[in-house]
């Protein structure tokens, strides 16, 4: 199964018909870690939303292999997993255990294989031990680090994260990297953490005013000081991007595609 | 999070021995007990006193049972009891009957004083019942418990959701409420009440989108009109023994109250 994105020409206008997107290009290839940046309010929500499903604009999309618009939603919607911005709307059941089963048990799968799925997706994580908490009961850093949980348990082809490090103080931040790192899947992250961008994704993309308008290895895109000011982006002061080190891939992506396959007919 | 008081909501979650043999029951043996005492005390009139003894021993022997402290039971109950005495205060004075005592200017009748009392003996134990359902049932228990009732689904999620939701929004209450205060407002009359009116329709207005959004981050997983569950409610025997021990002791005293008493 591929896990790649192609989206040619996407465009989608906000209810009001103030555009949102005005044609955007983007190809993200299989196993690839893309940051994609951009002020508020340049469409990069509007575009993940796209990539579930959740919003349908005109043009050609395909995601996972499967041309979003046509046909079901639901295999797409296992294939890609978003994680929102605030946990708190993607927390929305009682318990951690019973938020992480709800998307595998929406896949149709047995009670006991979505027992082991949820246990293993705590584990990923670091949160085994507060299976059975309610969500208000967690730290921020926590309810973020379930969120991912909540998705890794449906087992996706690709990662779809919106501001993973927002509001999270530096050690959560720090913690939220390493799981981030250890995962082997595709992964699409958007951002205005620019060291989190460089240390997780090799590639970079700058989305403004609804076009993509710089894509490129994250090295490069983060070095050009005068096109980051241009659309209203800026590395930490001080931060020097020749110093950063990013860790080698945990895994081969190989199995990735092992375990999605299984995922989805299963 | 850090530093925000939840008041009243610190009195809900269990209370007691956690791993008392009553915490451990199936959640719909004891909706179904707790109920049966409650309806019990409610559907008799108000004078069969041996009836509310009998439901109250039932209640007290649970509390005993289930480790849970007098002092915890009373903090919890007392927020609920007045609102539920309330419409019962004005009994004394409208019923009439039997001899009448002077309270100042207003007349109260013996009739209505043991109305008075018949009501608030109810009003106690239903209202002790279902401080003991909460006390030894974590709120997700009783919501899968109701589920496995039959009570309708739409229900069930509404309280769900309400339960998963109250903190959050009691949160952006208080923090709403700080931005307020460090701003120097301190309501003194009617007058001064504006910025709450603007405050509640702010809150109305992210409640709902952020009802939106919930709702997208359910879609985006799949959701497709019903929640599944992932471990079922297993019934066993020490729950049907717990809903016949308290059937027993109390249904053959209430057929008793009809004819006897």
């Amino acid at each position: 199964m591929s896990c790649a994105i192609h989206a040619t020409g996407l465009r989608y206008d906000y209810p009001s018909g103030q555009p949102a997107l005005r044609g955007v290009d983007l190809h993200v290839e299989h196993g690839e870690r893309v940051a994609l940046l951009g002020p508020n309010g340049a469409g990069k929500t509007t575009l993940m939303l796209h990539l579930n499903g959740l919003l349908n604009g005109s043009g050609e999309l395909e995601v996972a292999g499967l041309c979003v618009g046509e046909g079901p939603l639901h295999d797409l919607r296992t294939r890609v997993g978003l994680v929102f911005q605030d946990p708190d709307d993607q927390l929305f059941m009682p318990t951690v255990a019973e938020d992480v089963a709800f998307g595998p048990l929406n896949m149709g799968l047995g009670r006991s294989e979505v027992k082991r799925r949820v246990a293993d997706a705590l584990v990923a994580v670091g949160m085994e031990g507060r299976a059975d908490r309610p969500p208000h009961a967690l730290s921020m850093g926590e309810r973020r680090r379930v969120a991912i949980a909540t998705v890794l348990a449906m087992r996706p082809a690709l990662l779809v994260l919106d501001e993973p490090s927002a509001s999270l103080d530096p050690r959560a931040r720090r913690e939220l990297l390493d799981i981030l790192e250890a995962v082997e899947r595709t992964m699409l992250v958007t951002t205005h953490d620019l060291p989190l961008a460089a240390e997780l994704c090799e590639r970079a993309v700058i989305l403004a005013a609804g076009r993509i308008v710089v894509d490129g290895p994250a090295e490069d895109v983060l070095a050009d000081v005068e096109a980051l000011a241009a659309y209203d982006l800026e590395l930490p002061a001080g931060f020097d991007l020749a110093r950063l080190e990013r860790r080698p891939r945990p895994v081969a992506l190989a199995r990735v595609e092992a375990t999605t396959a299984e995922g989805s007919t299963a | 999070m850090g530093g925000v008081s939840h008041g009243s909501l610190e009195l809900t979650g269990l209370a007691g021995d956690r791993d008392s043999r009553l915490h451990r029951l199936d959640p719909r043996a004891k909706l179904v007990g707790l109920l049966l005492v409650t309806l019990v005390a409610v559907s008799a009139t108000p004078d069969r006193w041996p009836v509310y003894a009998a439901c109250a021993a039932v209640l007290v022997a649970f509390a005993a049972a289930a480790r849970v402290p007098a002092r915890e039971l009373w903090r919890r109950a007392r927020i609920v009891l007045p609102l539920v005495l309330l419409a019962a205060v004005f009994v004394p004075f409208l019923r009439r009957g039997g001899e009448t005592y002077a309270v100042g200017p207003l007349t109260v009748h013996e009739a209505g004083l043991l109305t008075l009392a018949g009501v608030a003996a109810k009003a106690g134990i239903g209202t002790l019942s279902a401080v003991l359902l909460g006390a030894t049932t974590s709120f997700p228990a009783v919501l899968r418990g109701l589920e496995a009732l039959r009570v309708p689904r739409l229900f069930v999620l509404v309280a769900a959701f309400m339960y998963r939701y109250l903190f959050v929004i009691v949160e952006e209450v208080s923090r709403m409420r700080a931005a307020l205060a460090a701003r120097g407002y301190r309501p003194r009359h009617a007058l001064h009440a504006q910025p709450l009116g603007r405050m509640a329709t702010a809150l109305f207005l992210r409640t709902y989108a952020r009802g939106e959004r919930v709702y997208l981050a359910m879609l985006a997983r799949g959701y497709r009109g019903s929640v599944p569950e992932l471990s079922p409610l297993v019934f066993g025997r020490a729950d049907a023994a717990f809903v016949a021990l308290v059937a027993v002791a109390l249904l053959p005293l209430r057929a008793l109250a009809e004819v006897a008493l």
